[in-house]
């Protein structure tokens, strides 16, 4: 399953649309605060974006998109991103996730609050997009076992 | 074998231990449908009490943000979402330390 795909058709196809649903991942994050999405959403176009070049191009060569050993620590790195950030409420004296709580010079408490949910997304994207990656590549061996094997060095 | 028996005295005490914080915390909630709740003291156009008044009335004036609801997502019920991003995050972790194969394992 993870094979390259031999048709040239599917490849280029796949190629050039994977750059548009990552885009419109991006879209849906970045925008959630106005229109349907989020970080749940987005998060899983971006990965549906890679996941796509994962089946075709096959998943060695598909590694320059995103390696499997950095996929995982970057899942952690979404999850910390968000409850980091109740943690540094924390220590303004705010209530966790209160992100009002946070004095940002020249920002009204809304505006601060507006931000606060932007990082929340963002953490959300991330930590969605790459744990679903890190799932695929732990679920789906592939069928050549030899050579050389650049996803799997995370721990030894 | 000494060794697992404490193991599981550990556990169990463990799990007692998060049993009774977790009552304790129940019990000094609110009791459901108590007319005095803060949940339950904004009347919405419906006419109906419940906290879904509160944040419809002010989500636009509290963050800002023009979609209700990120605001409640992303704001009010933080501490939700934060337990959603925990649990994709605990399955893939899952299987990572389950089902991924490691260099000495190939050999």
């Amino acid at each position: 399953m993870t094979n390259p795909s031999q048709s040239l058709i599917i490849k280029m196809v796949s190629r050039t649309l994977a750059t548009f649903i990552q885009v419109f991942g991006i879209y849906v994050i970045i925008h959630g605060h106005y229109s349907p999405g989020g970080g749940f959403q987005g998060g899983a176009l971006l990965a549906a974006g890679i996941l796509l070049i994962r089946m075709t191009e096959g998943r060695e060569e598909s590694q320059p998109t995103l390696a499997t050993a950095i996929a995982t620590p970057l899942a952690s790195l979404g999850a910390v991103i968000f409850a980091g950030l109740g943690v540094v409420i924390l220590f303004f004296g705010g209530n966790y996730m209160d992100y009002g709580a946070v004095p940002v010079p020249g920002m009204e408490v809304p505006v601060v609050r507006y931000y606060g949910i932007l990082i929340v997304e963002v953490g959300i994207g991330l930590a969605v997009m790459t744990g679903l990656v890190s799932i695929f590549d732990d679920m789906v061996r592939t069928n050549r076992q030899s050579g050389p094997d650049m996803g799997r060095g995370g721990m030894s | 074998m000494d060794m697992s028996k404490g193991k599981k005295i550990l556990g169990f005490l463990s799990l007692l231990s998060l049993t009774i914080l977790l009552l304790v915390a129940v019990d000094s909630l609110p009791k459901r449908g108590l007319p005095d709740a803060p949940a339950h003291q904004v009347i919405n156009a419906a006419g109906n009490t419940g906290a879904g008044a509160y944040f419809i009335q002010s989500a636009y004036e509290d963050a800002a943000t023009p979609n209700m609801v990120t605001v409640v997502l992303g704001d009010y019920r933080s501490f939700d979402t934060l337990g959603e991003v925990v649990v994709v995050f605990a399955a893939a972790i899952a299987c990572y330390l389950i089902l991924r194969r490691r260099e000495d394992e190939e050999k």
